[in-house]
Protein backbone atom coordinates (compact mmCIF):
# COMPACT_ATOMS: atom_id res chain seq x y z
CA UNK A 1 0.00 0.00 0.00
CA UNK A 2 1.48 3.32 -1.04
CA UNK A 3 1.39 6.56 0.46
CA UNK A 4 -1.51 7.94 -1.57
CA UNK A 5 -3.57 5.26 -0.10
CA UNK A 6 -2.51 5.33 2.88
CA UNK A 7 -3.26 9.26 3.15
CA UNK A 8 -6.61 8.49 1.28
CA UNK A 9 -7.39 6.46 3.95
CA UNK A 10 -6.16 8.67 6.70
CA UNK A 11 -8.76 11.26 5.02
CA UNK A 12 -11.98 9.04 4.92
CA UNK A 13 -11.88 8.93 8.40
CA UNK A 14 -11.10 12.78 9.45
CA UNK A 15 -14.06 12.45 6.90
CA UNK A 16 -15.93 9.61 8.63
CA UNK A 17 -15.21 11.43 12.05
CA UNK A 18 -17.22 14.34 10.78
CA UNK A 19 -20.25 12.25 9.60
CA UNK A 20 -20.03 10.62 12.64
CA UNK A 21 -20.29 13.46 14.95
CA UNK A 22 -23.30 14.49 13.71
CA UNK A 23 -24.81 11.53 13.36
CA UNK A 24 -24.01 10.48 16.89
CA UNK A 25 -25.95 14.08 18.08
CA UNK A 26 -28.81 13.64 16.15
CA UNK A 27 -28.98 9.91 17.17
CA UNK A 28 -28.26 11.16 21.29
CA UNK A 29 -30.82 14.09 20.99
CA UNK A 30 -33.26 11.96 19.62
CA UNK A 31 -33.36 8.95 22.05
CA UNK A 32 -33.41 11.86 24.76
CA UNK A 33 -36.64 13.46 23.49
CA UNK A 34 -38.09 10.34 22.50
CA UNK A 35 -38.04 9.46 25.64
CA UNK A 36 -39.24 12.35 27.55
CA UNK A 37 -42.78 10.73 27.41
CA UNK A 38 -41.88 7.88 29.17
CA UNK A 39 -41.63 5.90 25.92
CA UNK A 40 -39.57 2.42 26.22
CA UNK A 41 -36.90 1.62 23.55
CA UNK A 42 -39.47 -1.16 22.20
CA UNK A 43 -42.22 1.71 22.29
CA UNK A 44 -40.25 3.97 20.28
CA UNK A 45 -39.15 1.33 17.52
CA UNK A 46 -42.72 0.05 17.21
CA UNK A 47 -43.91 4.21 16.28
CA UNK A 48 -41.08 4.88 14.00
CA UNK A 49 -40.09 1.31 12.60
CA UNK A 50 -40.49 1.33 8.79
CA UNK A 51 -39.08 5.17 8.50
CA UNK A 52 -37.66 5.73 5.17
CA UNK A 53 -35.77 8.77 6.54
CA UNK A 54 -34.46 7.35 9.63
CA UNK A 55 -33.88 4.45 7.90
CA UNK A 56 -31.55 6.41 5.20
CA UNK A 57 -30.11 7.96 8.38
CA UNK A 58 -28.95 4.94 9.90
CA UNK A 59 -27.49 3.55 6.92
CA UNK A 60 -25.20 6.68 6.40
CA UNK A 61 -24.40 6.28 10.61
CA UNK A 62 -23.30 2.21 9.46
CA UNK A 63 -21.39 3.53 6.43
CA UNK A 64 -19.35 6.20 8.46
CA UNK A 65 -18.34 3.64 11.10
CA UNK A 66 -17.68 0.87 9.01
CA UNK A 67 -15.34 3.46 7.03
CA UNK A 68 -14.07 4.83 10.58
CA UNK A 69 -13.44 2.30 13.09
CA UNK A 70 -11.58 -0.48 10.50
CA UNK A 71 -9.08 2.68 9.52
CA UNK A 72 -8.37 3.60 13.32
CA UNK A 73 -7.78 -0.62 14.29
CA UNK A 74 -5.55 -0.47 11.73
CA UNK A 75 -3.66 2.11 13.35
CA UNK A 76 -3.89 1.03 16.71
CA UNK A 77 -2.81 -2.73 15.40
CA UNK A 78 0.22 -0.90 13.76
CA UNK A 79 1.25 0.62 16.70
CA UNK A 80 0.84 -2.06 19.25
CA UNK A 81 1.20 -5.29 17.76
CA UNK A 82 4.31 -6.83 16.08
CA UNK A 83 1.58 -8.00 13.30
CA UNK A 84 2.74 -7.82 9.76
CA UNK A 85 1.10 -4.97 7.45
CA UNK A 86 -0.54 -7.45 5.46
CA UNK A 87 -2.19 -9.18 7.85
CA UNK A 88 -3.41 -5.90 9.85
CA UNK A 89 -4.89 -5.01 6.40
CA UNK A 90 -6.50 -7.97 6.50
CA UNK A 91 -8.44 -7.74 9.84
CA UNK A 92 -9.47 -4.04 8.96
CA UNK A 93 -10.79 -5.07 5.79
CA UNK A 94 -12.67 -7.75 8.35
CA UNK A 95 -13.62 -5.92 11.17
CA UNK A 96 -15.31 -3.28 8.17
CA UNK A 97 -17.14 -5.84 6.45
CA UNK A 98 -18.54 -7.12 9.87
CA UNK A 99 -19.73 -3.58 10.58
CA UNK A 100 -20.85 -2.82 7.23
CA UNK A 101 -23.33 -6.35 7.53
CA UNK A 102 -24.35 -6.43 11.09
CA UNK A 103 -25.44 -2.94 10.56
CA UNK A 104 -26.75 -2.88 7.62
CA UNK A 105 -29.01 -5.92 8.65
CA UNK A 106 -29.96 -3.74 11.42
CA UNK A 107 -31.02 -0.94 9.10
CA UNK A 108 -33.24 -3.00 7.02
CA UNK A 109 -34.59 -5.02 9.69
CA UNK A 110 -36.20 -1.39 10.77
CA UNK A 111 -36.53 -0.97 7.17
CA UNK A 112 -38.76 -3.85 7.44
CA UNK A 113 -41.33 -3.52 10.48
CA UNK A 114 -43.12 -1.50 8.43
CA UNK A 115 -45.69 1.36 9.84
CA UNK A 116 -43.19 4.19 10.45
CA UNK B 1 17.40 48.57 62.12
CA UNK B 2 14.03 47.57 60.59
CA UNK B 3 11.05 48.10 62.44
CA UNK B 4 10.24 44.43 63.75
CA UNK B 5 7.13 43.98 63.14
CA UNK B 6 4.47 41.92 65.40
CA UNK B 7 3.60 39.18 62.51
CA UNK B 8 7.31 39.30 61.32
CA UNK B 9 7.78 35.80 63.16
CA UNK B 10 10.61 34.48 60.82
CA UNK B 11 14.25 34.69 63.54
CA UNK B 12 16.22 32.65 60.90
CA UNK B 13 16.94 34.03 57.18
CA UNK B 14 13.60 32.46 55.22
CA UNK B 15 15.35 29.46 52.92
CA UNK B 16 13.10 26.93 51.52
CA UNK B 17 14.97 23.22 50.63
CA UNK B 18 18.29 24.37 51.66
CA UNK B 19 21.08 23.09 49.74
CA UNK B 20 22.10 19.36 50.50
CA UNK B 21 25.74 18.79 50.51
CA UNK B 22 25.87 16.18 48.10
CA UNK B 23 24.19 15.01 45.38
CA UNK B 24 22.99 11.15 44.89
CA UNK B 25 23.21 10.49 41.08
CA UNK B 26 22.62 7.26 39.31
CA UNK B 27 23.92 6.99 36.10
CA UNK B 28 23.13 4.28 32.90
CA UNK B 29 26.01 2.37 32.63
CA UNK B 30 26.24 -0.67 29.64
CA UNK B 31 24.27 -0.89 26.70
CA UNK B 32 20.30 -1.64 25.88
CA UNK B 33 20.64 -4.35 29.06
CA UNK B 34 22.88 -2.08 31.02
CA UNK B 35 21.98 -0.91 34.40
CA UNK B 36 21.66 1.90 36.76
CA UNK B 37 25.19 2.78 38.98
CA UNK B 38 24.87 5.02 42.34
CA UNK B 39 27.65 8.01 42.44
CA UNK B 40 27.89 10.79 45.32
CA UNK B 41 29.02 14.10 43.81
CA UNK B 42 29.21 17.00 45.43
CA UNK B 43 26.94 19.78 45.04
CA UNK B 44 27.62 22.91 43.88
CA UNK B 45 25.89 26.56 43.20
CA UNK B 46 25.12 26.98 39.59
CA UNK B 47 25.95 23.65 38.58
CA UNK B 48 24.07 22.28 35.58
CA UNK B 49 23.61 18.43 35.29
CA UNK B 50 26.75 18.45 32.53
CA UNK B 51 28.43 19.27 35.00
CA UNK B 52 28.06 16.68 37.43
CA UNK B 53 28.05 14.12 34.47
CA UNK B 54 31.44 15.89 33.80
CA UNK B 55 32.41 15.16 37.66
CA UNK B 56 31.71 11.62 37.68
CA UNK B 57 33.84 10.67 34.67
CA UNK B 58 36.58 13.02 35.46
CA UNK B 59 36.88 12.18 39.42
CA UNK B 60 35.13 9.15 40.25
CA UNK B 61 34.81 6.86 36.93
CA UNK B 62 36.94 7.21 33.65
CA UNK B 63 34.84 4.40 32.20
CA UNK B 64 31.55 6.88 31.73
CA UNK B 65 30.64 7.59 28.25
CA UNK B 66 28.85 10.59 27.28
CA UNK B 67 28.78 13.13 24.52
CA UNK B 68 29.09 17.30 25.02
CA UNK B 69 30.63 19.81 22.84
CA UNK B 70 30.19 23.56 23.23
CA UNK B 71 28.31 23.61 27.28
CA UNK B 72 26.27 26.56 26.10
CA UNK B 73 23.14 25.03 24.11
CA UNK B 74 23.85 25.29 20.63
CA UNK B 75 25.18 22.03 19.45
CA UNK B 76 23.17 19.79 21.07
CA UNK B 77 24.61 17.15 21.68
CA UNK B 78 24.58 16.48 25.30
CA UNK B 79 20.96 15.78 24.97
CA UNK B 80 20.15 12.94 27.77
CA UNK B 81 16.61 11.44 30.27
CA UNK B 82 16.95 13.59 33.43
CA UNK B 83 14.80 12.00 35.78
CA UNK B 84 12.92 10.62 33.24
CA UNK B 85 12.90 13.76 31.03
CA UNK B 86 14.67 14.20 27.56
CA UNK B 87 16.88 17.88 28.11
CA UNK B 88 19.68 19.54 27.18
CA UNK B 89 22.23 18.55 30.24
CA UNK B 90 24.40 21.86 29.75
CA UNK B 91 21.01 24.05 30.13
CA UNK B 92 19.99 22.12 32.57
CA UNK B 93 20.85 23.24 36.28
CA UNK B 94 20.58 20.88 38.77
CA UNK B 95 18.33 22.98 41.17
CA UNK B 96 15.78 22.66 38.42
CA UNK B 97 15.42 18.98 38.35
CA UNK B 98 16.87 17.12 41.51
CA UNK B 99 13.79 16.33 43.71
CA UNK B 100 15.52 15.84 46.92
CA UNK B 101 19.26 15.99 45.49
CA UNK B 102 18.34 12.63 43.74
CA UNK B 103 19.52 12.61 40.14
CA UNK B 104 18.95 9.59 37.49
CA UNK B 105 20.74 10.39 34.51
CA UNK B 106 19.88 7.82 31.32
CA UNK B 107 20.64 8.07 27.69
CA UNK B 108 18.16 9.03 24.94
CA UNK B 109 14.73 7.18 24.55
CA UNK B 110 13.90 5.93 21.31
CA UNK B 111 17.52 5.38 20.12
CA UNK B 112 19.62 2.59 20.49
CA UNK B 113 22.19 2.81 23.06
CA UNK B 114 25.97 2.46 22.34
CA UNK B 115 27.66 2.80 25.66
CA UNK B 116 26.18 4.35 29.03
CA UNK B 117 24.95 8.07 28.06
CA UNK B 118 26.03 8.00 24.40
CA UNK B 119 23.02 6.63 21.47
CA UNK B 120 23.38 5.78 17.96
CA UNK B 121 21.69 8.96 16.08
CA UNK B 122 21.95 7.06 12.58
CA UNK B 123 18.07 6.61 12.86
CA UNK B 124 17.22 10.10 13.58
CA UNK B 125 19.73 11.39 10.96
CA UNK B 126 18.59 9.05 8.72
CA UNK B 127 14.62 10.31 8.76
CA UNK B 128 15.99 14.05 8.52
CA UNK B 129 17.38 12.67 4.97
CA UNK B 130 13.96 10.78 4.35
CA UNK B 131 11.71 13.08 5.07
CA UNK B 132 13.27 15.25 2.79
CA UNK B 133 14.96 17.59 4.62
CA UNK B 134 18.16 18.62 2.32
CA UNK B 135 17.57 22.12 0.55
CA UNK B 136 17.09 21.54 -2.86
CA UNK B 137 18.35 24.90 -4.62
CA UNK B 138 16.62 26.32 -7.12
CA UNK B 139 18.87 29.27 -8.12
CA UNK B 140 22.95 29.60 -8.72
CA UNK B 141 25.25 31.75 -6.88
CA UNK B 142 25.62 33.42 -9.43
CA UNK B 143 22.25 34.76 -9.06
CA UNK B 144 20.37 37.73 -7.30
CA UNK B 145 19.00 37.44 -3.92
CA UNK B 146 15.47 35.66 -3.41
CA UNK B 147 13.49 37.89 -2.35
CA UNK B 148 10.86 37.16 0.38
CA UNK B 149 8.81 39.51 2.46
CA UNK B 150 8.90 39.33 6.10
CA UNK B 151 5.22 39.88 5.95
CA UNK B 152 5.17 36.77 3.82
CA UNK B 153 2.48 33.84 6.06
CA UNK B 154 5.35 31.18 4.38
CA UNK B 155 8.15 32.75 5.81
CA UNK B 156 6.33 32.76 9.19
CA UNK B 157 5.53 29.32 9.04
CA UNK B 158 9.41 28.62 8.10
CA UNK B 159 11.00 30.70 10.69
CA UNK B 160 9.20 29.24 13.50
CA UNK B 161 10.65 26.02 13.08
CA UNK B 162 14.24 27.01 11.53
CA UNK B 163 15.75 27.30 14.55
CA UNK B 164 16.17 23.44 15.14
CA UNK B 165 19.40 22.09 16.06
CA UNK B 166 18.84 18.62 15.73
CA UNK B 167 19.53 17.47 19.53
CA UNK B 168 16.96 14.53 19.13
CA UNK B 169 14.87 15.73 22.57
CA UNK B 170 11.73 15.81 20.70
CA UNK B 171 12.11 12.04 19.19
CA UNK B 172 13.08 10.51 22.45
CA UNK B 173 10.23 12.14 24.26
CA UNK B 174 7.67 11.08 21.28
CA UNK B 175 5.04 7.93 22.27
CA UNK B 176 4.73 7.67 18.08
CA UNK B 177 8.64 7.22 17.96
CA UNK B 178 8.38 4.30 21.05
CA UNK B 179 4.89 2.57 19.09
CA UNK B 180 6.26 2.47 15.42
CA UNK B 181 9.75 2.58 14.67
CA UNK B 182 9.35 3.75 11.55
CA UNK B 183 7.74 6.98 12.23
CA UNK B 184 9.94 9.65 10.47
CA UNK B 185 9.49 11.75 13.68
CA UNK B 186 9.19 15.55 14.99
CA UNK B 187 12.28 16.83 13.78
CA UNK B 188 12.63 15.21 10.83
CA UNK B 189 8.97 16.34 9.93
CA UNK B 190 9.37 20.01 11.23
CA UNK B 191 12.44 20.71 8.99
CA UNK B 192 10.21 19.12 6.00
CA UNK B 193 7.72 21.47 7.13
CA UNK B 194 10.39 24.58 6.99
CA UNK B 195 11.47 23.74 3.52
CA UNK B 196 7.73 23.06 2.25
CA UNK B 197 7.72 26.72 3.30
CA UNK B 198 11.01 27.60 1.77
CA UNK B 199 9.94 29.95 -1.39
CA UNK B 200 13.69 29.38 -2.83
CA UNK B 201 13.73 25.49 -2.27
CA UNK B 202 12.78 23.29 -5.43
CA UNK B 203 11.74 20.05 -4.46
CA UNK B 204 7.97 20.87 -4.40
CA UNK B 205 4.99 18.10 -4.12
CA UNK B 206 7.45 15.16 -3.88
CA UNK B 207 8.98 16.20 -0.29
CA UNK B 208 4.98 16.18 1.00
CA UNK B 209 4.92 12.30 -0.79
CA UNK B 210 7.85 11.53 1.33
CA UNK B 211 6.49 12.82 4.48
CA UNK B 212 2.90 11.40 3.70
CA UNK B 213 1.86 8.04 4.37
CA UNK B 214 2.10 5.91 7.77
CA UNK B 215 5.46 6.39 8.96
CA UNK B 216 5.15 9.70 7.49
CA UNK B 217 3.19 13.12 9.06
CA UNK B 218 0.07 11.32 9.36
CA UNK B 219 1.04 8.91 12.30
CA UNK B 220 1.30 12.00 14.98
CA UNK B 221 -1.40 11.82 17.05
CA UNK B 222 -0.75 15.52 18.25
CA UNK B 223 0.18 14.64 21.75
CA UNK B 224 2.47 17.59 21.91
CA UNK B 225 5.40 15.32 23.80
CA UNK B 226 8.09 17.24 21.21
CA UNK B 227 7.00 20.60 21.88
CA UNK B 228 6.60 20.49 25.49
CA UNK B 229 10.45 19.36 26.05
CA UNK B 230 11.53 21.20 22.97
CA UNK B 231 14.83 23.21 24.08
CA UNK B 232 14.47 25.71 21.65
CA UNK B 233 10.99 26.44 22.34
CA UNK B 234 9.84 25.04 18.70
CA UNK B 235 6.40 23.36 18.06
CA UNK B 236 6.95 20.27 15.95
CA UNK B 237 3.25 19.34 16.43
CA UNK B 238 2.15 22.92 14.65
CA UNK B 239 4.38 22.00 12.20
CA UNK B 240 3.17 18.59 11.62
CA UNK B 241 -0.38 19.79 11.04
CA UNK B 242 0.37 21.94 8.95
CA UNK B 243 2.06 18.73 6.60
CA UNK B 244 -1.27 17.42 7.26
CA UNK B 245 -3.18 19.75 5.75
CA UNK B 246 -0.37 20.58 2.77
CA UNK B 247 -0.79 16.39 2.34
CA UNK B 248 -4.17 16.38 2.26
CA UNK B 249 -4.82 19.07 -0.02
CA UNK B 250 -1.94 17.76 -2.39
CA UNK B 251 -4.26 14.16 -2.14
CA UNK B 252 -7.20 15.48 -2.78
CA UNK B 253 -5.62 17.14 -6.28
CA UNK B 254 -4.36 13.82 -6.88
CA UNK B 255 -0.41 15.92 -6.39
CA UNK B 256 1.04 13.05 -3.98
Amino acid sequence: MNEVVQTRLWLAQRISAVVLAVCVGIHLAGIIIAVQGGLSAAEIIGRVGGSGVLAAFYGVFVLACAVHAPIGLRAVLAEMTDIKPVSINGIASAFAAVILLMGMQAVLGFLGLGGG
Amino acid sequence: MHKEHPWNTFKEPFILNPMPKMLAVKIWRGGEDGRFQSYDVPRLENQTVLDVVTYVQRKLDPGLSYRFACRVGMCGSCAMTVNGTPRWTCRTHVSRVAEDGQLQIAPLRNLPVIKDLTVDMRDFFDKLAKAGGAFQATKTRTDDFAKIPPSDPRRHHADAGIECIGCAVCYAACDVVAWKPGYLGPAALNRAWTLVNDARDGMGDKRLSMVAGDDGCLACHSQQGCQEHCPMGLSPTAAIAGLKRAVSVAALKSKL
